[in-house]
């Protein structure tokens, strides 16, 4: 594989607040190659948002980065000054974000809100702009392009809107794309759309996408490597392949058990008891023991790391081969 | 709208109507819930004085526009669609929260509207509930569970005394798989799963025959919906509930359902026993909703996503609604609108299958 493009190493994230400091991510590390699609997944509060959002440099504040380091291109990013994350932010890094309403700016058109972003970051003049604008339009599958950039978002159906947010993250032709969500808000027809669009753009460009989606079946269809997320805390990183049909870790095998699957039928589905901990209680060793069927008195106790499971690397005791020996 | 009305299809009355097809025989013979030719209209139109200087028409949605279907007892009926197809407008219609333009909703033989505009409504009332989509905004926060799992056995009289109602909410919760000690906590303390699982037992407390659930697990998280669906067909199977089941994850509606109504722009194109529909879909909107479900077990098969989206309902096209996004279109699909009818076993509007052409 080539030198990886993103590569976040022991990445904390906590939030301070009166109670205490809630540590929101723990230790998680994880890479991308360029041209390579790296799902993750995870339920809500798991943290696969608030890495996106690491990433590109939009914590909300109190939220902050207390340890660890995020690489682009072997260059630190996490603790550069606003101004120089800014010029990161569009041009080598793009980001698509869940909403695409609230995404735009209301009150300008799309057309002056990509010329914008190409004139800040590739420097073409109006002219230039406008018709590079309109060929991203088009790219993006939007019919007739050249009538529509003149028109405001309100006037965009969801699925068009995230095409054209699609279009902004790509105008400057950054080196990484982080989409949070891209396809939730849409229906299941358009979701096949924006996917298979995304797909293909960014594999025209040669970018590297962090794809973060709560829907397997996405992520099945789209990514190349998957990192699942629980508590704050990446509990297996693996091909999409081994993740979905050999889980290695206990709460990955719960939760594609817990997906209705179209291709059998089973009276009931697995369930996993009880819910994720929350931020402020989040039990000791291994997050997952509570509701883990397979917990033993080590996991109360000491938390694992990623260890090599089969074909996908899992943070869970089973798999240590000294015990296993 | 009503089956065997086509002329020329052999299969036309195989299932008398009302029967829905694929349930086993003699249950279709009464079913719980029959709905007929149900139609709901919103005026949208512009005020009134912008329509007299602006010199603009009224103008309507048709959100539901001559649905008919039956719900046998102890069944669940699935509707499924994309955003603005109708579907949770035909949920609200069933349980009176909105009253119908046209139609009629029979619920075990009594008309529904009619019923519900009665001294006869809190007996009506009582025999069926409903559990909405999202259980942030469906539970007040300002109330106990005790409260809000409480209201209906005190509004309909099922508990008298402030000890009956404590060991009912109790035994409510308890069915849920809840803990009677959560009865004094407030919506906040909970997680998304367990607050619909407060609503179920809400739902529940009535000791209703039907249930309407509006999306009931489209807010929740993969592991949690596990959790509510299983509960969900434990309780139809001891209680012998009929659900109306409306979603649009296809993959969570071949879990739960028996048959399967798909709706497209506020008609039911297709209404099939589940297996037949997954098995051999026959509306090209079906096989396109179909065909757009990720493919999770990576089977490599390729899917083709359909072009183009749901037209805008203020102006929906003529002829057959989906005509402008089917491959199968030809002059016939673009002036005269396919009703719904019965045909090889299934029921289905659609001019292409009918014809024989796919």
């Amino acid at each position: 594989m080539a030198a990886p493009l993103l590569e976040v190493q022991h990445l904390r994230v906590e939030f301070p607040t009166r109670r205490g400091t809630l540590l929101a991510l723990d230790d998680v590390s994880f890479s991308i190659a360029p041209g390579e699609i790296l799902g993750v997944v995870g339920e809500s509060g798991a943290g696969k948002s608030l890495t996106g959002a690491a990433i590109i440099g939009l914590l909300e504040p109190p939220g902050r980065v207390a340890g660890g380091q995020i690489l682009l291109d072997g260059q630190r990013i996490d603790n550069l000054p606003a101004e120089a994350m800014r010029k990161i932010r569009g041009k080598r890094i793009g980001a698509i974000f869940q909403d695409p309403l609230t995404s735009l700016n209301p009150l300008y058109t799309i057309g002056r809100q990509l010329i914008e972003t190409i004139q800040v970051h590739l420097g073409l003049d109006a002219a230039a702009a406008r018709a590079r604008a309109v060929q991203l339009l088009q790219s993006t599958g939007i019919p007739a392009a050249g009538q529509r950039i003149d028109q405001y978002p309100h006037q965009f159906s969801g699925g068009m809107r995230q095409r054209v947010v699609i279009a902004l993250a790509l105008a400057a032709q950054p080196q990484l794309i982080v989409a949070d969500e891209p396809t939730t808000a849409l229906d299941v027809s358009i979701q096949a759309q924006i996917i298979a669009l995304l797909k293909s753009l960014t594999k025209e460009q040669g970018a590297a996408v962090m794809l973060v989606t709560h829907d397997m079946g996405v992520i099945a269809e789209t990514c190349d490597r998957v990192a699942v997320l629980y508590a704050g805390r990446v509990v297996e990183i693996g091909p999409v392949a081994a993740v979905i049909h050999s889980p290695a870790h206990p709460y990955t095998v719960g939760l594609m058990g817990s997906i209705p699957a179209m291709d059998q039928e089973r009276e009931q589905l697995m369930q996993i008891d009880g819910a994720m901990p929350r931020l402020n209680a989040i039990p000791p060793g291994c997050a997952f023991h509570p509701r883990c069927p397979q917990a033993m008195d080590r996991c109360r106790s000491d938390r694992p790391d990623l260890l090599p499971a089969g074909a996908t690397q899992a943070a869970c005791w089973l798999h240590d081969s000294k015990v296993a020996a | 709208m009503t089956a065997g009305r086509a002329p020329g299809r052999p299969q036309a009355g195989a299932h008398p109507f009302g029967g829905s097809p694929g349930v086993p025989a003699g249950q279709g013979a009464n079913p719980l819930v029959e709905v007929n030719d149900l139609a709901k209209t919103f005026d949208v139109s512009a005020p009134w004085l912008n329509r007299v200087i602006e010199r603009q028409p009224r103008r309507f949605v048709h959100a539901v526009d001559g649905v008919s279907f039956a719900i046998p007892r102890g069944t669940t009926l699935a509707l499924v669609g994309e955003s603005g197809c109708g579907k949770s407008t035909v949920a609200r219609l069933l349980v009176g929260l909105y009253a119908p333009t046209r139609g009629t909703v029979a619920f075990d033989g009594i008309d529904t509207a009619a019923t519900l505009a009665s001294p006869g409504a809190r007996a009506l009332r009582k025999r069926m509930q409903m559990i909405f989509q999202d259980p942030y905004a469906s539970l007040n926060p300002r109330w106990t569970v005790r409260d809000i799992v409480g209201e209906p056995l005190r509004e309909h009289g099922l508990a008298m005394t402030e000890p009956a109602l404590e060991a009912k909410v109790a035994a409510l919760l308890a069915q849920v798989g809840m803990a009677a000690a959560d009865m004094e906590k407030f919506p906040h303390q909970f997680s998304g799963g367990q607050r619909q699982r407060i609503s179920i037992a809400r739902a529940l407390a009535t000791e209703p025959e039907f249930l309407v659930c509006d999306e009931p697990t489209s807010a929740l998280d993969v592991s949690v919906q596990a959790q509510v669906l299983n509960i969900m067909k434990n309780l139809q199977r001891q209680r012998g509930l009929t659900y109306l089941f409306i979603s649009h994850n296809l993959a969570v509606v071949r879990h739960v359902a028996d048959s399967v109504g798909v709706m497209y722009l506020g008609r039911l194109v297709e209404l099939s026993p589940r297996r037949t529909l997954f098995a051999a879909p026959r509306h090209p909107y079906t096989r396109m909703l179909l065909d757009a479900i990720p493919d999770i077990a990576m089977t490599g098969r390729q899917r083709t996503p359909v072009q183009g989206e749901v037209p805008n309902p203020l102006n929906p096209p003529s002829g057959c609604a989906f005509h402008p996004r089917c491959p199968h279109a030809n002059a016939r699909c673009s002036s005269e609108r396919p009703e719904l009818v019965e045909f090889q076993g299934v029921r289905i509007a659609c001019h292409a299958v009918t014809e024989g052409r796919i």
